[in-house]
């Protein structure tokens, strides 16, 4: 709303109406943040605040079907005392480490063969690697709950291929389940950084290796691999983050053996019906967080650096 | 040098058949949902008993699954046009003005593309309650605001990026004012972007289940009626049948906004 009459009056400079408006023409940076005064009241008033308010409340207690508003560590102390807490944390940490492995892994050829060996159609394939991620997550993950059932594709196929008897039970809920679902549903994602920093390879360095003697494997570990590291980490970053905090996967998928802290974060909001317990332990998960997004900062540094 | 040319850019016959691979392993899970949406059997299994569209039909009379299903294009459709509104003015000003701190600005747009939907669904719960805002659609348009904004301006850079300023200033020399200059000059410009951001945001919208499962009230969203659902193995087929339908949809509209954004954003 405001922006509309940002525009219109620093539009008219030479009618030159009020001595407001001829402030905003002035000064380009005013007119500027004022237009990007909505986006950032919103993701203040969305975000800065609740997460504010969270904070806040996490230092309450439960108390009946209320809060106890006086100021206490009560919930953090429980939080890393009780073993089942961080043991959800680490189990959280681990599945998507794992999972951010392998789909790097497995999309980092997928990313090479794109920006190396596709020239014709090349914005078909990259639509069509990336189209998976933009629909629902949670029919995605449906999706491999009715492939990994106990009467699913995979186990009715075997059996009535006879290649087993009864149906094998590990494929769900295990926490190997969700590592493979997650890596699947990630996948398409993990792609584009890789492609963009391996499209920005100016080829003539890999010419001159050739030149001077390497073969594919060394041009390969020589120059493409560091060159593409940016691509590599913040691949690494966009995919490990969110899905520490993943509460559909493990939902569906992860059985009592595969639920992360996301889950128990859901339970304090709802069965639990401790708020207080779940504002403090979504803090733990955002510190975890930060700390993490700061080594991969620090790592990004590391790497451009290297290449320049 | 011309040998070595062609020796790099020499079909690479094994990753060639790798990216095949990996695209099949890519659609293959999501394909068994319409496959076993016309299965004339109430189990999910292999092998197929026959072909049906009674699960169709049977979604077709069912008032609860039209009432979320038009719960989720409200949203959507008010969070597809705000959130592209306020994009396009984000937008603008990341472009068009040096502002001191853009890094840091844009970090913090993008915070909800990275951090666990679950911390901001928990928080805005959190606000609201003690606010004493009870929840309803309209809370849930906020947590998908927050969740659409991002990729909105993610789209719509690129574009207002790769834009020439000076047929803006141009236009303005000539006595247009600046509303009149954004919609006969900018706004041509960047329409790709604007119909791609506002196609992606409702299908984000459309689809998204943390926020709305945290922030929705008594009225359900689509992935939310989904998710009551999956508890009941007797009406997985039904499910499957409107999962199928869902899937079509938002794989049709992203393709038509990507196609339609295609050259600019990606390079070639």
């Amino acid at each position: 709303m405001t922006d509309t009459s940002t525009l219109s009056e620093t539009g008219t400079p030479s009618k030159g109406a009020s001595h407001l408006s001829r402030y905003f023409y002035k000064s380009p940076l005013s007119r500027g943040y004022g237009l990007l005064s909505p986006t950032l009241l919103l993701m203040t008033l969305g975000i800065v605040v609740p997460v504010c308010i969270l904070l806040v409340m996490s230092f309450w207690t439960r108390q009946g079907f209320g809060f106890d508003t006086t100021f206490t560590t009560a919930n953090y102390v429980k939080a890393f005392d009780q073993p089942i807490y961080m043991a959800l944390m680490k189990r959280s940490l681990y599945v998507s480490a794992w999972a951010t492995i392998s789909t790097v892994l497995l999309a980092y050829p997928m990313a090479y063969y794109v920006a190396f060996h596709v020239h014709k159609n090349k914005m078909m394939w990259i639509v069509l690697m990336t189209l998976p991620f933009w629909t629902s997550y949670l029919l995605r993950v449906f999706a491999w709950k009715v492939v990994l059932g106990y009467e699913g594709v995979i186990n009715s196929f075997l059996m009535g291929m006879g290649v087993i008897d009864a149906p094998l039970e590990f494929l769900l809920y295990s926490p190997t389940a969700v590592i493979v679902t997650l890596t699947h549903a990630w996948a398409a994602f993990a792609i584009l950084p890789m492609y963009v920093s391996l499209e920005k390879i100016d080829k003539s360095l890999l010419e001159a290796a050739t030149d001077l003697g390497d073969g594919p494997i060394w041009r390969f570990i020589r120059i493409t691999l560091p060159l593409s590291m940016p691509g590599i980490i913040s691949a690494s970053f966009l995919i490990f983050i969110p899905t520490t905090g993943d509460y559909i996967t493990p939902a569906l998928l992860g059985g009592p053996d595969g639920m992360m802290i996301g889950n128990l974060i859901q339970l304090q909001f709802g069965a639990v019906n401790n708020w207080p317990m779940g504002a403090s332990l979504s803090i733990i998960l955002m510190l975890f967080i930060a700390s993490i997004g700061l080594v991969f900062l620090f790592l990004t540094k590391l790497a451009r650096e290297r290449i320049s | 040098m011309r040998n070595d040319v062609s020796y790099i850019k020499r079909p690479n016959r094994p990753l060639q058949v790798y990216a095949i691979i990996f695209l099949i392993v890519l659609y293959t899970p999501v394909l068994f949902l319409p496959l076993f949406s016309f299965n004339d059997s109430i189990y999910v299994r292999f092998p197929l008993k026959g072909f049906t569209i009674q699960w169709y039909f049977e979604l077709w009379e069912r008032a609860q699954v039209w009432n979320s299903l038009m719960n989720s294009i409200k949203v959507g459709i008010c969070v597809s046009i705000a959130s592209t509104g306020l994009g396009i003015f984000a937008a603008k000003a990341l472009t068009n003005y040096r502002l001191p701190g853009r890094p840091s600005i844009i970090g913090f747009i993008m915070l909800p593309l990275v951090v666990p939907g679950i911390i901001f669904g928990v928080a805005l719960l959190v606000l609201l309650s003690q606010m004493g805002v009870p929840l309803s659609l309209y809370t849930v348009a906020i947590g998908h605001m927050i969740v659409c904004l991002p990729f909105s301006i993610a789209t719509l850079l690129p574009r207002f990026e790769g834009f020439d300023r000076s047929i803006e200033e141009a236009s303005a020399d000539l006595g247009e004012n600046a509303w009149w200059t954004f919609w006969r000059v900018t706004f041509p410009v960047v329409y790709p972007g604007v119909v791609a951001s506002l196609l992606l945001s409702f299908t984000i919208s459309f689809d998204e289940f943390i926020m709305a499962f945290f922030l929705s009230g008594t009225e359900p969203t689509l992935p939310m009626y989904i998710w009551g659902q999956l508890r009941f193995p007797q009406e997985f087929p039904s499910i499957l049948a409107l999962s199928s339908i869902i899937l079509f949809v938002s794989f049709l509209l992203v393709f038509i906004g990507q196609w339609i954004n295609r050259d600019d954003a990606y390079g070639k």
